[in-house]
């Protein structure tokens, strides 16, 4: 279906990635937002809290981020799409109810706008060290989405797009921004409302008396329902089997939480989201993502222009990883340089994928500004020797 | 069903139901509790309050945190939702803004609601969120083995001040009036007609309402403090407990042994969240305030 | 006829008390019989005297006992 036109902002417009963001979650239909304020996540709901009252819709600031981590979830069993906003601090706060979301498979949206860390760190300043968090930092077995946009534009898009992967998948989507796409300002172009694909949320047709919350269909995602039309249903983050009904024994364990995991696989596969570039016959590929791919597109081209070829591998769903991908990859060049706005944390995952058959060199950065492009670019040239 | 008087033969219609069963998900019983619990009682005063307000019961939706208490939403045949510990209110907060139509009833414990919950009570309260919060409180954390709440009352002994509590309790109807609340009560499970009247109050009554329901824990809380059984407990509540409505809250703490006042002690009109955010939003933006459609069509 | 009568199910009893102590007319004994758990269940001793109140409903914790007036 069309994104619904009241909360399409079509035209051109200069805006910076948070407020690109809060722009995507409205024209991808979200109509409740819950937050806590947190530098240098903020602007994504004060501009919801300026626009939601016009387009229809509500935006409650919470009195911490445990609790606007729960109330989009209250909302989204309500009947809405929603979101919250957060950074490091907040996003530490939110891993019960991240786990909350994914056991329960409630489809919403965290954006983490990223920033130094760890504790307090650097409010103002940009990291990408909550990559692993992102998808481990709930306790337990689960299974995520990540999105990594680098830019206002793919703020805008690819919140549309964690909007519909979380109503497919009926599960939390991470958008990790990091502080300088979130606060860099470029052109941000809003199409028109009607080219704009929206993924519906998936309500059964079923008859209460024979509908199940937790019965997998052949893509081992469960129909979804809301509160209020009769179908009495019963949501918990006990273990649970297909009434969702407390079921806590090892085979129900099994059965519930490998489908959690095993759902999302197509996206560790085909349907892994990258930006991929002159890999043809690339002899070392730089994998990166968000701010940090700006930065190797630069040395990238710098390598080429001395006879290196390199590559550009440009993660956009960093979860699940696209281990496929980079397992072909690694079957036939020589390297991948890691550049991460961190101590190496997605290059723990590209190793996994290379599985010793190629190089990986992590470019690291332990935070507060961007790779400066020569630092990659040593890293590309000694990687083709 | 086994029906059976067991020596004097009764004469039992055919057609005889226990009225509570139809709000029940009969597929989950037996349920958990221990004998002489006193939350099972309070789910057949809440069943009766639903029958008696007439609720459209697809339109009420039930919220509970985890703990003894926070099971009564499993067994509630509702829209229920067993959340995390301490988070049914902020859950029931955006669930409730999603769709107002909904009657949202938090039902959770002391613990659960005043412990590590505590901020969202205040919060919803000051708000005068449209909730309607049914705290059981056994003076105790039940579910994990009896430790120390902070209802639990000096002196007494428990899993994690084996020497005596010593902290000061809260006095939890005196936070609530002082947090906002538009209604506020206290009953005990002995009270059966009174709670169940009280709950049927706050199901008719916009705002934050709150009943706090003393009942029994006889397997960690009376068993650990040689105060009987739930039978004895129920007969203390009965002998004890002082009938003062509008009695000013903070005269209204709790001990061990001592005096239990119940009652209806805040019954106010405020305008609720709603109110506000459509007054103001109104006020503000006149006709350029859009009717949230927060429900996605979808 | 007593106006009302008590339905008791056996299995789901745990024995509390409840009703035995709060019927307001002392219709109810716990019974020397066990049921399946080892609880004693109550049983009606004075069924002239069942108002059908349901009050013993209403305490029961485990929903293992109602009262109703019989239909007129």
């Amino acid at each position: 279906m069309h994104a619904d036109p009241k909360g399409v902002l079509t035209g051109v417009h200069f805006l910076d990635g948070d407020h690109a963001c809060c722009e995507g979650t409205l024209a991808a239909g979200a109509r409740f937002a819950a937050g806590y304020p947190i530098t240098p996540s903020t602007e994504v709901v004060e501009r919801f809290a300026s626009r939601i009252p016009i387009v229809g819709g509500v935006f409650i600031q919470m009195e911490d981020e445990l609790a606007a981590s729960i109330a989009i979830q209250g909302a989204v069993w309500g009947g809405a799409k929603a979101f919250t906003v957060t950074s490091g601090p907040g996003f530490s706060l939110m891993m019960e109810h991240i786990g909350y979301a994914a056991m329960t498979e409630t489809p919403c949206v965290f954006v983490n706008v990223q920033r130094g860390g760890p504790s307090t760190g650097l409010p103002t300043l940009p990291a990408q060290a909550d990559m692993m968090q992102a998808r481990w930092g709930s306790h337990g077995d689960y299974a995520i989405i990540a999105l990594c946009p680098n830019s206002p534009q793919e703020c805008f898009d690819l919140t549309i797009q964690a909007f519909n992967l979380a109503e497919e998948f009926r599960v939390p989507v991470m958008m990790m921004l990091d502080e300088c796409v979130g606060h860099m300002t470029e052109k941000v172009i809003i199409p028109e409302a009607a080219t704009i694909q929206i993924t519906p949320r998936r309500y059964t047709h079923r008859a209460p008396d024979e509908f199940k919350l937790y019965e997998p269909l052949d893509d081992l995602v469960p129909e979804m329902v809301r509160a209020g039309e009769g179908y009495r249903f019963h949501v918990t983050g006990l273990t649970h089997d297909e009434r969702g009904y407390p079921s806590m024994n090892v085979s129900t364990q099994d059965r519930s939480v490998r489908r959690l995991v095993d759902k999302l696989k197509p996206l560790a596969n085909g349907r892994a989201i990258c930006d991929t570039a002159q890999l043809e016959d690339a002899d070392v590929v730089v994998v990166s993502y968000g701010i940090t791919s700006r930065v190797a597109q630069r040395a990238i081209d710098l390598a080429r222009q001395r006879g290196v070829r390199a590559g550009k591998f440009r993660i956009i769903s960093a979860w699940p990883f696209p281990e496929t991908r980079i397992a072909e990859l690694a079957a036939r060049v020589k390297a991948f340089v890691v550049p991460e706005i961190n101590l190496g944390q997605m290059v723990r995952e590209v190793e996994r994928a290379a599985a010793g058959r190629a190089h990986v060199i992590p470019v690291t950065h332990a935070g507060g500004t961007v790779h400066d492009p020569s630092t990659i670019l040593q890293a590309i040239v000694e990687a083709a020797q | 069903m086994n029906e059976l008087s067991l020596e004097i033969p009764v004469e039992i219609p055919a057609d005889a139901h226990n009225p509570v069963e139809p709000f029940l998900r009969m597929d989950r019983m037996p349920h958990i509790w221990c004998p002489g619990c006193g939350i099972g009682t309070t789910v057949n005063c809440f069943t009766r309050a639903l029958l008696d307000s007439k609720a459209d019961l697809d339109k009420v939706a039930i919220v509970s945190g985890i703990g003894c208490t926070g099971r009564v939403a499993g067994y509630a045949r509702l829209d229920s939702f067993h959340t995390t510990h301490g988070r049914a209110i902020p859950f029931a907060t955006g669930l409730k803004l999603a769709n107002p139509e909904l009657q949202v009833v938090v039902y959770s414990g002391d613990g659960d609601l005043f412990a590590i919950g505590g901020n969202h009570f205040i919060h919803a309260a000051r708000r005068n969120m449209d909730l309607k919060v049914i705290c059981v409180n056994n003076l105790t954390y039940a579910m994990t083995g009896g430790q120390t709440a902070p209802t639990t009352p000096g002196k007494v002994v428990s899993a994690t001040n084996p020497y005596g509590v010593f902290e000061p309790a809260f006095n939890l109807v005196q936070l609530a009036e002082a947090a906002g609340a538009a209604y506020v009560a206290r009953w005990t499970t002995y009270h059966v007609k009174q709670l169940s009247r009280s709950m049927e109050e706050i199901m008719k009554k916009k705002g934050f309402c709150f009943i706090e329901v003393i009942s029994p824990c006889p397997t960690l809380y009376q068993r650990r403090n040689k105060m009987g059984d739930g039978l004895d407990t129920m007969k203390y509540y009965k002998q004890a407990s002082k009938v003062r409505h509008g009695a000013s809250t903070s005269e209204c703490g709790l001990s061990a042994t001592g005096e239990i006042v119940v009652g209806k002690f805040v019954d106010r009109d405020r305008p609720d969240y709603g109110e506000l955010l459509r007054g103001q939003m109104t006020e503000t933006l006149g006709d350029r305030y859009a009717e949230p459609e927060v429900m996605c069509e979808c | 006829m007593a106006k009302g009568f008590v339905a008791i199910t056996v299995e789901r009893c745990k024995g509390c008390g409840f009703c035995v102590e709060f019927c307001p007319t002392h219709v109810l004994a716990l019974s020397s019989a066990y049921n399946s758990k080892g609880y004693h269940p109550p049983h009606v001793i004075a069924s002239e005297k069942c108002s059908g109140c349901d009050l013993c409903g209403m305490y029961c914790p485990d929903f293992a006992i109602f009262g109703a007036r019989h239909a007129r």
